[in-house]
């Protein structure tokens, strides 16, 4: 064996494959693999691909001192209905939070729709009796006669976890921290979840929501990482497990099987930190991650490489991708938009004669009908046959054959017919709609976010994101992208560059004009000494930063603007500098500040991290040189529109320095590099394809 | 079709993607609760002749074909040749704009290449215009507040500051007011910047063959939907609580094989309130209602709005002139489509919905007066609660929950964090569904007091207190809304001041939807899910359903 001592794991779980990668201890990648997920235990498919990745470098489990795991257990438990049976607890007078919500329709036209399913029938909806204000002041106490009535009817209910949900809890947990004492003194077998700790925010729908997430997926979970520990210990591994969150930092096994909630959507958050440890590699100060996978795009944009973050976010949405179908969870999260857009989505022509694309998908079966396992769709990657931009004998390292035949039929029959156009120009459309989808809903979020895309640049990976970047980049206007190595497993390597990481958000109402100092920085420093213990336990020696920030908004607004805080208690000079960072941010928003309004404070923030591992900048190429194909292949170019030869480039084969026009095909294992007409691929120093668009003007 | 016109998808794909863009960005901006909550605004992107090419789908129908028309009438004042690039137009007339003086319209040419290709549009509902503020008490236009004639809000690029100090000068809010119209001003121009940079990017000099191609599909589409319709003319009355009395809403459907035209003939005359509707208000609310079952999935543009005519008598209460008072428009124009529905069930008994609580049930609240003086707290808020929505042809309707309007609910504890106020129950009211074959949509009860110990004020203009919302084909009426101070208090009307004393508590219950089909035919398991889950009683179960729980 080779010395490879401070060799460090990753294992990213997805619904149907299982990324896994290793690492040295100077960052390099040693091994990858992706095998597929066992669904009935995910922890067998887990050792399958970590010894794989370990007997390919010749190593062992003991020689491993840091391992991540991150997991699409916790969101499929929540997708797929699941998780435990739970109760919710209310205030009195507030039985219904989860049935009335907003009181919204998410689709204005459609009067049949359905609300989401928020997993609490009403017949388990409890209240027990009890008041704070918004202060946190009690008005009424916790009505312990109640109780035996209450434990009675969870009892009755069958319950197997609880949600409690008090009002204003996150101003004065002392009820809920009091009813869960009595209820476990009464119940001792109960898993009980306290919205203060799941998500101490203001807004009792969204906490409720959380709460009940939480709670449905936390007898799993704890289950599932016990048992996902002991087996690894069982091989030799001695190093502690950390759980990678959907904040885009680890946590430790504790916190995970205490608020699974936090591991929801925490793959694609790996992808962003990839991408941000690219930016960061390259300086890129301003970049767009796009993972492009079988059923969906995510974008995620990333500004002096920290990846944009959020508060909040759906899942399990009634309607696929319609804002406000799903069930909200307010945690911090990476902030990403995902559209029903990959290779598996499905084209249709509608009544009107427009092509839509998605968001229905073929998923794994039976696929695109290029796969031939009897799909009959036509799907974006057929789209990518018929125009030839996959290579029929090198899918999935050759693991799949394509059936070209079969796609040319379904876009023949499904597109081509109704649209009167031939299957290469119908091919075309497909994938122009879809293209122009993503590009859309990128420059609209950017616009969300008060930022332009067309600045930036774009970091592709997943199975079809280095196959669809330049075109999805011209329509945004991005002129350079960047492929980063083993991109169809992206996720995997950016755990590795994972921080530990915890961050909590909390209400407490101020208005900038007399805001409690003293309150404030006690408020702080509960706070702060929170998230240390969380963070402290996983990085027991590393010197941790904290971050802190204030969600403010002019009085009257409902949207909050986040400012960053000093590291220090805040004293009465912070008040104007305060005042002055808002009113600088939020002209950079709206372009104008409106002078004399009220600034009110709703949330405050504090993130505590451990340094990420040391980063190495991408080392200048001494020459460029100009690389051959290894073949060619007939295209039919998304410039011109008219068929064409393509060159072929085996990615392995290409070295820092090498450069190539399109349009062209890079290939690798996992996926292809698609470089289109009007752009040029080159290698730089640490491996990473740039793709840069030709500037017209220097033809 | 061929790749000329996927290339035409794909721009008209990106039209709807920039009016979007330009929405979410005004409401981000907005400072007005009922933009915030209700998403009450409009973005739209126009040809050179004033066509309506896209729309931004907001929480509030009522821009609907108000934006539309708008345009066309503003466009009309002024010649292409005398706008200039950096120009933007404004007006907040209620019968040009969208039916009351709090909305205001801004328009802006779009210059490519030299010349005017097209128009972006926003309109957005700003806080306060003075006069007796939001609420139906103003007794003609001149009570409600700033009316302020189309003209040049920016002349290239430059703000008409005389214009601004005016409308800051005649409101409560002149911060909050200037802040909406900074708003809608980048609206304006990020939406006319994004149409050039198509231009650019798709290398075309007009918009003329887009706009066709646009309007020409839409059309097209509509008028198919239309003729699978049975062909016939039908009527309704729905009667409606009114102000000072009770008001017959009256409407004739005639669906003929490219066209659907709406006459309200018959309906009552103006009220001497402002709860009357100008037309364009209540056609907003009436196509809505029809395009919600008539091809639903074809975006609103004036393809698509064209085969819809909807015509009323000069002064009946939903073709309000001036100067009637229209502050609360939407108490009424909310129940048009109760009453266009009601004609459309007797075409298509299986398509149509049951008569909802429908219109908006807000509760505008603010200090006392004397509160000013006294030094007592002072606030202002705007809290939604929302009734059921009628039962549908094979769905119960949705308790709770806003319908026709897009309205969002308030949430407690941050209403509790911001203003002195306690609620201290927000729960479904049973048995207020209507009962039927399908259910109408539950009522909230709710219970406010004030937190302080401070008298406060209540500006009621709600519906559906006299007159329910009536079941279809069989089915029942869902419970009237009721308001009372205390549960022994008398029962209030809908519309008007109240005043809730310190020590009292305010019970606010919001109406339930109509049932769909006899009672008897629902389902004895779906009965007794209702009892189980406390829905229904067990009485109701029993004595309505004939259900033994």
């Amino acid at each position: 064996m080779h010395n490879h001592a401070g060799l460090r794991l990753a294992v990213d779980i997805g619904g149907t494959f299982t990324d896994t990668v290793l690492m040295d201890g100077q960052s390099n990648i040693l091994a990858t693999t992706k095998t597929p997920t066992t669904p009935d235990n995910p922890t067998v498919g887990a050792l399958i691909g970590a010894k794989r990745v370990l007997d390919d470098a010749n190593a062992g489990f003991p020689q491993v001192s840091g391992f991540i795991h991150g997991t699409t257990l916790a969101t499929n438990a929540l997708i797929e209905r699941r998780g435990a049976s739970v109760a919710t607890i209310t205030t009195d007078g507030f039985r219904d939070i989860l049935e009335i919500g907003y009181e919204r329709r998410y689709s204005q036209y459609d009067i049949n729709l359905v609300k989401p399913d928020l997993l609490v029938p009403r017949a388990r909806a409890f209240t027990i009796g009890g008041r704070m204000d918004a202060r946190g002041d009690e008005l009424t106490p916790l009505d312990v006669a109640g109780m035996d009535d209450l434990v009675r009817r969870i009892e009755d209910s069958d319950a197997q976890a609880v949600a409690v949900c008090l009002m204003h809890s996150y101003a004065n947990p002392k009820h809920e921290l009091a009813l869960r004492d009595q209820l476990l003194r009464a119940l001792p077998d109960l898993a009980i979840s306290l919205s203060h700790e799941v998500s101490p925010e203001a807004r009792e729908f969204d906490r409720l929501c959380t709460t009940i997430a939480n709670a449905y997926i936390q007898p799993q979970m704890a289950g599932y990482l016990a048992d996902f520990q002991s087996r690894f210990a069982a091989e030799g591994l001695s190093c502690p497990i950390l759980m990678m969150t959907a904040g885009g930092g680890m946590t430790t096994l504790e916190t995970a099987a205490r608020l699974p909630i936090r591991l929801v959507e925490s793959g694609p958050a790996g992808g962003a930190i990839l991408a941000a440890r690219i930016a960061a590699e390259t300086g890129a100060r301003a970049v767009t991650s796009f993972d492009m996978g079988g059923t969906t795009a995510k974008l995620c944009l990333i500004d002096a490489f920290r990846p944009q973050t959020a508060r909040r976010f759906e899942i399990a949405r009634a309607a696929r991708f319609i804002k406000g179908s799903g069930m909200p969870v307010r945690i911090p999260v990476i902030e990403m938009i995902e559209i029903g857009a990959g290779g598996g989505s499905i084209a249709r022509v509608d009544r009107l004669g427009r092509l839509q694309v998605g968001p229905e998908s073929a998923g794994a079966q039976p696929g695109p009908a290029a796969f031939g396992n009897g799909g009959r769709a036509a799907t974006v990657t057929d789209a990518d046959v018929v125009q030839g931009l996959i290579e029929p004998g090198r899918f999935a390292e050759g693991r799949l054959t394509i059936d070209t035949a079969a796609a040319e039929q379904a876009i023949t029959l499904e597109i081509g017919s109704a649209l009167d156009l031939a299957p290469d120009l119908a091919a075309r459309g497909l994938s122009e709609i879809v293209d122009e989808s993503m590009a859309a809903a990128g420059r609209m979020h950017a616009v969300e976010s008060g930022k332009e895309l067309a600045t930036r640049v774009m970091i592709a990976f997943g199975g079809n994101g280095p196959l669809h970047a330049t075109r999805v980049a011209r329509r945004c206007q991005v002129d350079q992208i960047v492929i980063p190595k083993d991109p169809s497993v992206g996720s995997a390597v950016g755990f590795l560059y994972a921080p530990v990481a915890f961050e909590i958000v909390r209400s407490r109402y101020a208005t900038l004009d007399q805001p409690d100092l003293d309150g404030l920085n006690a408020f702080f420093d509960e706070m702060t000494a929170e998230a240390l213990a969380a963070v402290r336990a996983g990085a027991p020696e590393a010197e941790l930063s904290i971050r802190k920030q204030a969600f403010m908004r002019y009085h009257g607004q409902g949207h909050e603007i986040e400012i960053a805080l000093p590291d220090r208690a805040l004293g009465p000079a912070d008040i104007e500098i305060l005042r002055r960072d808002f009113e600088s941010e939020y002209s950079r928003l709206f372009r104008r500040a409106v002078p004399g309004m009220a600034i009110e404070i709703l949330n405050w923030s504090v993130e505590v991290s451990s340094p990420a591992p040391d980063l190495s900048r991408v080392p200048d190429v001494a020459q460029q040189r100009t690389a051959r194909p290894c073949g060619h292949r007939r295209i039919l170019c998304d410039v011109s529109g008219h068929w064409c030869d393509a060159g072929i480039y085996d990615r392995s084969a290409l070295e820092p320095g090498d450069s190539l026009r399109g349009p062209a095909l890079i290939a690798e294992p996992q996926t292809t590099t698609f470089v289109s007409a009007d752009f040029q691929a080159s290698v730089d120093g640490g491996g990473n394809l740039w793709l840069n668009r030709i500037q017209e003007d220097a033809e | 079709m061929n790749t000329t016109n996927t290339r035409l998808q794909v721009m008209w794909n990106r039209l709807l993607a920039v009016v979007e863009e330009q929405g979410q960005a005004l409401i981000r901006a907005a400072f007005s609760p009922i933009v915030r909550e209700c998403g009450d605004i409009s973005a739209g992107i126009f040809d050179v002749r004033g066509r309506m090419l896209a729309q931004a789908v907001t929480g509030t129908p009522g821009h609907i074909n108000t934006m539309a028309e708008a345009v066309k009438t503003l466009c009309g004042r002024y010649s292409r040749s005398e706008m200039k690039p950096g120009d933007i137009f404004l007006t907040n007339d209620p019968w040009i704009a969208s039916g009351h003086l709090n909305d205001f319209l801004l328009v802006m040419p779009v210059f490519h290449r030299g010349n005017v290709v097209g128009f972006s549009a926003c309109t957005s509902h700003l806080v306060d215009l003075g006069g007796l503020g939001m609420g139906p008490e103003g007794s003609d236009i001149f009570d409600e507040g700033l009316r302020i004639p189309p003209c040049k809000l920016v002349d290239q690029g430059q703000l008409n500051a005389l214009l601004m100090d005016i409308v800051k000068a005649n409101s409560r809010e002149p911060i909050a007011n200037e802040g909406d119209i900074y708003a809608l001003i980048a609206c304006c121009e990020t939406g006319a910047a994004r149409l050039a940079d198509m231009m650019v990017e798709f290398g075309i000099d007009t918009l003329d063959s887009l706009a066709d191609y646009i309007i020409e599909t839409s059309r097209r589409g509509t008028i198919e939907a239309i003729s699978a319709l049975p062909n016939g003319t039908w009527h309704n009355v729905l009667t409606v609580d009114g102000y000072e009395c009770e008001i017959d809403l009256c409407a004739a459907l005639t669906i003929a094989d490219d066209r659907v035209l709406i006459d309200f003939s018959g309906t009552s005359g103006l009220s001497r309130k402002g709860i009357n509707v100008p037309l364009n208000y209540a056609t907003a609310y009436t196509v809505f209602a029809l395009r919600c079952i008539i091809g639903p999935d074809i975006p609103n543009n004036a393809g698509s709005l064209a085969p819809f005519h909807v015509t009323g008598p000069a002064d009946c209460i939903l073709n309000a002139q001036p100067p009637a008072p229209v502050a609360m428009r939407h108490t009424l124009g909310q129940m048009t489509p109760d009453l266009v529905y009601g004609c459309l069930s007797q075409a298509l008994p299986d398509a149509v919905p049951a008569e909802g609580a429908s219109c908006m049930y807000d509760l505008p609240l603010r200090h006392a007066p004397e509160a000013v003086s006294r030094g007592g707290t002072q606030f202002a808020l705007e809290l939604v609660f929302s009734g059921g929505t009628g039962a549908r042809p094979s769905l119960d309707g949705l308790s709770a929950t806003a319908f026709p309007s897009g309205v969002w609910g308030s949430q407690i504890e941050t209403t509790e964090a911001v203003a002195p106020v306690l609620i201290t129950r927000r729960e479904l009211r049973q048995d207020s569904g209507g009962p039927g074959r399908l259910r109408g949509g539950l009522g909230q009860n709710i219970e406010i007091r004030s937190s302080t110990g401070e008298d406060f004020m209540l500006f009621l203009s709600v519906e559906r207190i006299a007159n329910p919302a009536k079941g279809r084909h069989g089915g029942l009426a869902g419970a009237p809304g009721r308001i009372r101070l205390g549960p022994d208090g008398p029962d209030l009307p809908g519309k008007g001041e109240v005043r809730i004393g310190g020590g009292e508590t305010l019970i606010f219950q919001t109406p339930g939807g109509g049932g769909f089909g006899p009672p008897d035919e629902r389902s004895p398991l779906a009965v007794r899910q209702d009892v189980r889950d406390e829905l229904v009683s067990a009485r109701a179960a029993q004595h309505v359903y004939g259900v033994k729980p």
